[in-house]
């Protein structure tokens, strides 16, 4: 394959943001809205073309023998440390990579669409589209990322998008203290990354994910015994890693930052904080996939941090009442889904599993399925509060009669999510939750429980949403649907929603490259959809109709339901950590000696210069006479002293 | 009895004392003015002295002394262009009004 | 052995000098002051003679006593109120300056004593020992460019004393 496209899909949305950023306040919102879609929109189509040609054309280099390769479509040097360790920035196409490209560029083509509607007159527009054409780009140089530092680097550079972004309303107090959150946490997360890199890199010489992952086996011989605070230097370093993904992906107990992030525009928490930022996490273990399988002990790890947290999160989405904290906390959940999935593959055959590779290709289905989905139901709460101008569902309810497009558009994304059958949650979900039932049965019952709290939580939304009783505001405001630059994403989102369940996954996207036949077994499918209708039928009885049962519910349970709207104090855990402890303890006494000793020194030294200064400044009386006298009276002196020393 | 360096040097120095003495206490811009041109030429003098009996054969001291005369000129043209105009500003031509360039 | 001429003649130039020196930095009347420093520029011309710089001395009274004499007796007169003090400053500083011209004076008396060439030859012998000093020397002197010639500080006097000219003119004008 030619180097031209990849490199276009890398320089256009570098170069939009470069336009935009630098001329971007010397033109109308409506040539910046234009020039950002359209450079995007090109973006995609050539993304497009690069995945098509990669999954469809056939050619030996992407699939031979029918297995899928892996295929660099270019690696230039950029910093040579010594003869072997050598940081290059390259193209990758991969399956993985190639439906990235998709994901990424479909849902940033949408959310860009969809905010020329959403920002219209909002102070700053083309800033605001300047930064989601550097997100677009950094995002896209994540995932074709040939090595591992390249990853990192584009890793830093989503985090910064992220967080202007998430700032983007820098006026507002929460806004900036949330962009604040979330660079530092992820950043704090990014420094395990790193040393992981680090460890790996100091073993194996080498970042190159192909080099790395090709034959795992060796990387553990190169590693040889060496270990780490008990456990094997691997092991170490692959679990570091996988907190840079914990960080990014917001798993807990680095989730914190994702709920607040909520405070950055709407579009942006749809393309960012939903779709396609937070499955970086995701994305790193499958892109390392191999390795993990080597030291178990890490994917082990991945599926217990996972489960806890997809069940956490769900517990806590049931109990806000912001929509998108709600859509925020079940995005964790979705997420952590995904991890437990990654978690309970292997790359060995396992007995009396028929194909122990299905939770990879399954976790990577439900990350392109819950990325239309999620996007959808962003932009669809987007319209919402566009509509209403508040994020809390107290303003909102029976909203079904004033925004059809919006209610159907975000039904159909509920269900979605949900796990209904035939939208595409269904197959992701069966697909997952069969692979972690092969696995173990633990794991299964485990994630099929949080399925039914993901397909209640969002009907719950749903119904205290669009059902209901009406908000009074409705008759001095009367809410309606976006204008069609903000209909049509959903509509298309939506559509995808419906239909890409139906894709066969397998045939295109698994962890060796072999493709593999998806089926679906009908005893999980059928227990996660009765599960999903129970879930959904409890969401109906408690919310459609106004009625005592939540209230008779929180009452029964005060201390819980308290302690899920708190998010099971979290934040509060963190801010006792850092304020109480760092703060008090560790910054105080450090801040005593700085002040107490380091400037203390220095302020010692300026306070001697400028009292000696102030006594002999005297002399200087601007009497011309004196000073001869002075000088003559050092000359004579000076000649004295040479004299005796010399004489 | 021989003139020798000695008794063209002590006249010298004498002057040179003399302009030092008067620099210090003279209050009258002018009257410093004159002390220094005592000095200046206390030291022609020392140049010319050093070349006639050190080195009998060249003629670098004079020389030095003539450029020496030429910027005494030049420097109390000048030097006296600012006294006129201190005398202009300030009425009088008092070193102790003239105490500006202080701390 | 120097001639007695000389001698004597020293003896009176000397003599004229340290009193001259002494009323120049303490005549009362400003005037008389800029007067006795014309006497000891003429003593010190005298010297120059007979040193045998002739030259020098020409020069020494015809710039000095005559030029910048002038120049001084101008400003004295442009300057000065009649009946103004040219001394009484503080009597500190009166004592200061004593004190330390005379610190002075002890060091360099201290230090031509102590010269080891100071005991050297007699003017008589300077004298024979060197050319006498033409005006054609001086000339060449002035405008070579080779060793021991002075071309180019020459030419950098002669632009300074133009800007000197323009300077002092540009300073003493009256604001426009």
């Amino acid at each position: 394959m030619e180097a031209t496209i990849p490199i276009l899909i890398l320089a256009f949305p570098l170069f939009t943001f470069l336009l935009l950023g630098l001329l971007g306040m010397k033109m109308s919102h409506k040539v910046a809205g234009f020039i950002g879609i359209a450079m995007l929109g090109t973006t995609a189509v050539l993304a497009y073309i690069v995945a098509c040609t990669y999954y469809f054309s056939g050619d030996p280099a992407f699939i031979f023998e029918g297995v899928r390769q892996q295929y660099q479509v270019f690696d230039v040097t950029w910093l040579a440390f010594t003869q072997t360790l050598v940081v290059k920035l390259g193209f990758l196409l991969d399956p993985i990579s190639a439906l990235m490209l998709v994901v990424i560029t479909t849902i940033s083509f949408m959310v860009h669409l969809y905010s020329w509607g959403y920002m219209e007159g909002e102070h700053g527009f083309q800033r605001y589209y300047a930064f989601l054409s550097l997100f677009t780009f950094s995002m896209l140089g994540l995932v074709v990322a040939t090595n591992i530092f390249q990853m990192y680097i584009f890793w830093e550079l989503v985090g910064v998008s992220s967080y202007l972004l998430i700032g983007f309303f820098y006026k507002l107090p929460s806004a900036v203290s949330a962009s604040k959150k979330a660079f530092i946490v992820t950043r704090f997360a990014d420094l395990g990354f790193l040393i992981g890199i680090l460890l790996l890199s100091y073993y194996t010489d080498t970042f190159n994910f192909i080099e790395l992952t090709q034959n795992p086996e060796l990387v553990l011989g190169t590693t040889g015994g060496a270990t780490y605070m008990g456990a094997s230097v691997l092991t170490v370093a692959m679990v570091l890693i996988f907190t840079g993904g914990m960080g990014k992906s917001a798993m807990m107990p680095l989730h914190i930052w994702l709920p607040d992030a909520m405070e950055g525009p709407t579009p942006v928490s749809a393309l960012i904080h939903a779709a396609t930022m937070v499955v970086a996490g995701v994305y790193l273990v499958a892109r390392m996939f191999p390795l993990y399988c080597v030291v178990d002990t890490s994917l082990t790890f991945i599926c217990c941090v996972g489960a806890i947290t997809a069940f956490y999160a769900a517990m806590v989405a049931c109990a806000q009442t912001d929509i998108k904290r709600i859509l925020a906390f079940s995005t964790i959940s979705q997420i952590a889904f995904m991890m437990v999935s990654l978690g309970v593959a292997y790359d060995q055959p396992i007995e009396g599993v028929h194909y122990s590779g299905l939770g990879y290709m399954a976790g990577m289905f439900h990350l392109f399925t819950h990325a239309m989905f999620k996007a959808l139901l962003f932009l669809g709460a987007g319209a919402l509060i566009h509509a209403v101008h508040s994020n809390e569902y107290t303003a909102m309810g029976g909203l079904r009669k004033y925004m059809p497009i919006t209610h159907w558009t975000f039904l159909i994304g509920c269900l979605a999510i949900a796990g209904i059958w035939p939208f595409a949650g269904f197959f992701s979900k069966d697909e997952m939750l069969a692979a972690m039932f092969n696995r173990h049965w633990f794991w299964g019952a485990w994630m099929t429980m949080v399925a039914g709290l993901t397909a209640f939580y969002m009907f719950r939304l749903y119904f205290l949403v669009f059902w209901g009783e009406e908000n009074p505001h409705y008759k001095e405001h009367k809410p309606h649907d976006g204008p069609w630059q903000m209909s049509l994403p959903l509509i298309i989102l939506a559509g995808v929603s419906i239909c890409a369940g139906w894709i066969q996954f397998g045939e295109f996207v698994t962890w060796n490259g072999e493709p593999y036949h998806i089926h679906i077994e009908a005893p999980v499918a059928c227990t996660s959809l009765i599960v999903a209708c129970v879930g959904i039928g409890l969401a109906a009885l408690m919310y459609m109709k106004p009625n005592k049962l939540p209230a008779q519910f929180k009452d029964a349970w005060p201390a819980l339901w308290k302690a899920a709207n708190r998010r099971f104090y979290w934040d509060e855990i963190y801010m006792f950590i850092t304020h109480k402890i760092i703060f008090n303890i560790i910054c105080k006494s450090i801040a005593w000696f700085d002040r107490h000793v380091i400037d203390a020194t220095m302020d010692g030294f300026a306070k001697v210069t400028q009292s000696v200064s102030f006594r002999i400044r005297g002399m200087q009386s601007g009497e011309v006479q004196s000073y001869v006298g002075w000088y003559i009276t050092g000359a004579v002196v000076l000649a004295g002293i040479a004299w005796l020393c010399f004489a | 009895m021989d003139l020798s360096m000695l008794w063209y040097l002590v006249p010298s120095v004498i002057m040179f004392v003399c302009g030092i003495y008067g620099f210090m206490t003279r209050k009258n811009l002018i009257a410093i003015l004159i002390s220094l041109e005592l000095m200046l030429n206390s030291a022609d003098l020392n140049f010319v002295i050093f070349n006639r009996y050190l080195f009998p054969g060249s003629m670098e001291g004079m020389i030095f002394t003539l450029f020496a005369v030429a910027l005494a000129a030049a420097e109390t043209a000048i030097a006296i262009a600012i006294i006129i105009n201190i005398y202009r500003a300030v009425g009088n031509t008092d070193i102790n009004e003239v105490k500006q360039m202080r701390f | 052995m120097d001639s007695v001429g000389n001698i004597v003649l020293y003896f009176c130039v000397a003599i004229c000098l340290l009193i001259f020196s002494i009323k120049a930095v303490t005549a009362k009347k400003i005037l008389r002051a800029a007067t006795y420093l014309l006497f000891v520029l003429l003593g010190t011309a005298i010297f120059y003679f007979q040193m045998g710089y002739q030259f020098l001395g020409a020069v020494q009274i015809a710039v000095y006593a005559g030029g910048i004499m002038v120049l001084f007796v101008f400003a004295i007169l442009l300057t000065n109120k009649p009946n103004e003090q040219a001394t009484a400053g503080k009597s500190h500083r009166k004592l200061w300056g004593f004190l330390v011209s005379a610190a002075a004076l002890v060091l360099l008396i201290f230090a031509i004593f102590y010269m080891p060439l100071i005991h050297g030859l007699s003017l008589e012998q300077c004298l024979a020992a060197s050319n006498t000093i033409t005006m054609h020397d001086i000339g060449v002197a002035f405008t070579g460019g080779e060793r021991f010639q002075y071309l180019l500080p020459f030419e950098a006097i002669s632009v300074l004393l133009l800007a000197c000219i323009i300077g002092g003119v540009t300073i003493a004008r009256k604001e426009v």
